[in-house]
């Protein structure tokens, strides 16, 4: 059973997941916006990634890019009409937008409606996942670390006095609703080319629960978090395979366990950076010396 | 024309139910301000408590199963209350906690029906005559009329309760600011104990007749997504609202269904949430809210 090829199908199936996770985490986790939508893009990424490769012979790179822009396009357009949603109404826009996206997929018989599409190349390797699974955090950390990524984070905080001191909040909530939907696209065609096959079924709205779940149990605003969020959470099925059905049980019964009690997530709005400075910052204090002044603001801001 | 009733009589047979579901959508968010995701896991688990009190308790009369299905789903849903929602309250969470922890509890609840009972699909005993009704050109299955009287009388019920009683009273000022209305002396626990138990037994009440009507699947939550689009429709919160919201839902769906593709009747409810929520996100008669400064 744990052989190589067994271990290396769960962690590109990691990657696909880590990328939406991802894409999710500076959505909801930096922005402060929620998505039950997700699995919309991913569809979106996959079904536009596949017919390029599968139809028109387009090398699989050039071809995930452009069910990334297709995602990036929609999201705009998605972006412009419900972003200016107050509250709840949005992430329920995106719900619906979620559905409504598999339901087209399963009428377009260009798309192979209910059936889906087949005989896709399967070109995904754990290698290519892993570059882009890089590359990938690596841009999301730039980005945060960025003016632009500050103003999404000045946004989650406090979004009228954001608005006051001049940051364009519409315009860094569709970026980001952007960025996130590509974020997911790449995921959904890495996911197409490595099953070879694609259905709507597959992009219901579980889906895009599970994944607001992986970002949550990793800890909001931490791409440290989400990276050991998408990872736990996709071995930990896998690891349960035994207790066949009982595991979701215990899936669901875990989401709300962690709700009620852990709500920040394992690593709630700090970095593994952070962790190791807090580390080094505790062994110090245990020799006797004083925490770092800039530690205890960190502890603050995860509070 | 004769067919164009008889896709008016359908859309509101069905619509009836989606009220029966919806309403519990906006008792919640009334006070809560959250989606409860989790209402769809009550209407399943109120579909088996009604059917295993057909079944196994042999003879039990239809009321009676009705009663039992809307009492055991009641009790779950403030079980769930006290469990996935109450601790986060004590908190202040925000509301998107809230979300998240409905989903857990209804992925729990739907796959623990799936370990226990079993993924298949169950019938509904045969407990009323199959012969339709017939009015000129258009027939009226027993079982819709019987579904429409029930929701009417329920739905009644509860704008009685909400309208008239003293706990009604409550349940308004608690919708209206739950803060004050705990300063008031209303004991808010117990209000939120009390919209939990009203929508989970009509969670019940409707899981049991959607049950009778077509099949007993622990997917039953999804289709009632649908009955949350139809509450968002009529306006989040507002009970009047669901109803007039799912009942224009009902009619509207099996119009397209009737008329366009029978495939699209989900596509063209989910459409529907998305243009309602870009027009008028307050729906028909919700309240507009406005962000504080």
């Amino acid at each position: 059973m744990f052989n190589w090829f067994y271990i290396e199908g769960i962690l590109i199936l990691v990657g696909v997941n880590l990328m939406v996770v991802l894409g999710l985490s500076l959505l909801t986790g930096f922005t402060g916006l929620f998505s039950f939508g997700h699995a919309g893009f991913m569809a979106i990424g996959a079904y536009v990634s596949a017919v390029c490769t599968l139809y028109y012979h387009i090398p699989f790179v050039p071809a995930m890019v452009l069910g990334a822009a297709a995602s990036m396009v929609m999201a705009l357009i998605i972006g412009y009409f419900t972003l200016g949603l107050k509250g709840d109404y949005f992430c329920i826009a995106t719900l619906g937008f979620g559905e409504s996206v598999r339901l087209i997929f399963d009428n377009l018989d260009f798309f192979g409606g209910a059936r889906g599409i087949s005989s896709i190349p399967m070109i995904t390797t754990f290698e290519l996942t892993l570059v882009i699974c890089i590359l990938a955090v690596a841009a999301l950390t730039l980005l945060m670390h960025s003016r632009h990524g500050r103003n999404m984070i000045a946004i989650r905080e406090e979004e009228l006095a954001s608005q006051a001191i001049g940051i364009h909040v519409f315009r860094y909530k569709m970026i980001s609703f952007a960025i996130s939907a590509a974020y997911a696209a790449v995921g959904g065609a890495l996911y197409a080319h490595y099953l070879g096959y694609l259905q709507p079924l597959m992009f219901q709205l579980t889906k895009s629960t599970e994944m607001t779940i992986m970002v949550i149990f990793g800890g909001l605003g931490s791409i440290g978090g989400s990276v050991i969020g998408a990872v736990l959470l996709t071995f930990l099925p896998e690891l349960l395979r035994s207790f066949a059905n009982w595991r979701l049980v215990f899936y669901g019964a875990a989401v709300v366990l962690i709700m009620i009690s852990r709500p920040q997530g394992l690593m709630g709005g700090m970095e593994l950076t952070d962790l190791w400075r807090k580390f080094r910052a505790g062994g110090r204090k245990r020799r006797g010396t004083d925490v770092l002044p800039d530690e205890k603001k960190e502890g603050g801001d995860a509070a | 024309m004769s067919i164009f009733i008889q896709q008016i009589i359908n859309g509101l047979s069905i619509g009836s139910i989606y009220a029966l579901m919806a309403v519990g959508y906006s008792l919640v968010y009334s006070i809560l301000n959250f989606s409860n995701f989790a209402h769809g896991g009550v209407i399943m688990l109120g579909a088996y408590f009604g059917l295993y009190a057909v079944t196994l308790v042999g003879g039990l009369p239809f009321l009676g199963a009705l009663a039992v299905a809307a009492l055991l789903a009641g009790l779950v849903a403030v079980a769930l209350e006290k469990i996935a929602y109450r601790p986060l309250r004590k908190r202040n969470a925000p509301s998107l906690y809230f979300i998240i922890s409905a989903m857990g509890a209804s992925i729990f609840l739907e796959n623990l029906v799936i370990v226990t009972i079993g993924p298949t699909f169950r019938t509904y005993p045969q407990m009323f005559s199959a012969a339709p009704i017939a009015l000129g050109n258009v027939t009226i299955s027993r079982i819709d009329v019987l579904m429409f009287a029930i929701a009417a009388i329920s739905l009644a019920v509860l704008m009685f309760i909400i309208e008239k009683t003293k706990v009604g009273l409550a349940i308004r000022a608690c919708s209206f600011n739950t803060k004050a209305s705990n300063l008031m002396g209303v004991n808010v626990n117990r209000v939120i104990f009390i919209i939990f138990l009203l929508g989970g037994m009509l969670a019940g009440v409707a899981g049991m007749l959607f049950g009778m009507r077509y099949t007993v699947y622990p997917q039953i939550g999804v289709i009632t997504n649908k009955s949350f689009i139809a509450a968002v429709f009529g306006g989040l919160g507002s009970l009047p609202g669901a109803v007039v919201g799912s009942l224009l839902l009902g009619i509207i769906e099996t119009f397209g269904a009737g008329y366009i593709a029978s495939t699209y009747r989900d596509l063209i409810a989910f459409s529907l949430l998305i243009i309602i929520l870009v027009i008028r996100p307050s729906g028909l008669m919700g309240r507009v809210t406005e962000d504080k400064a």
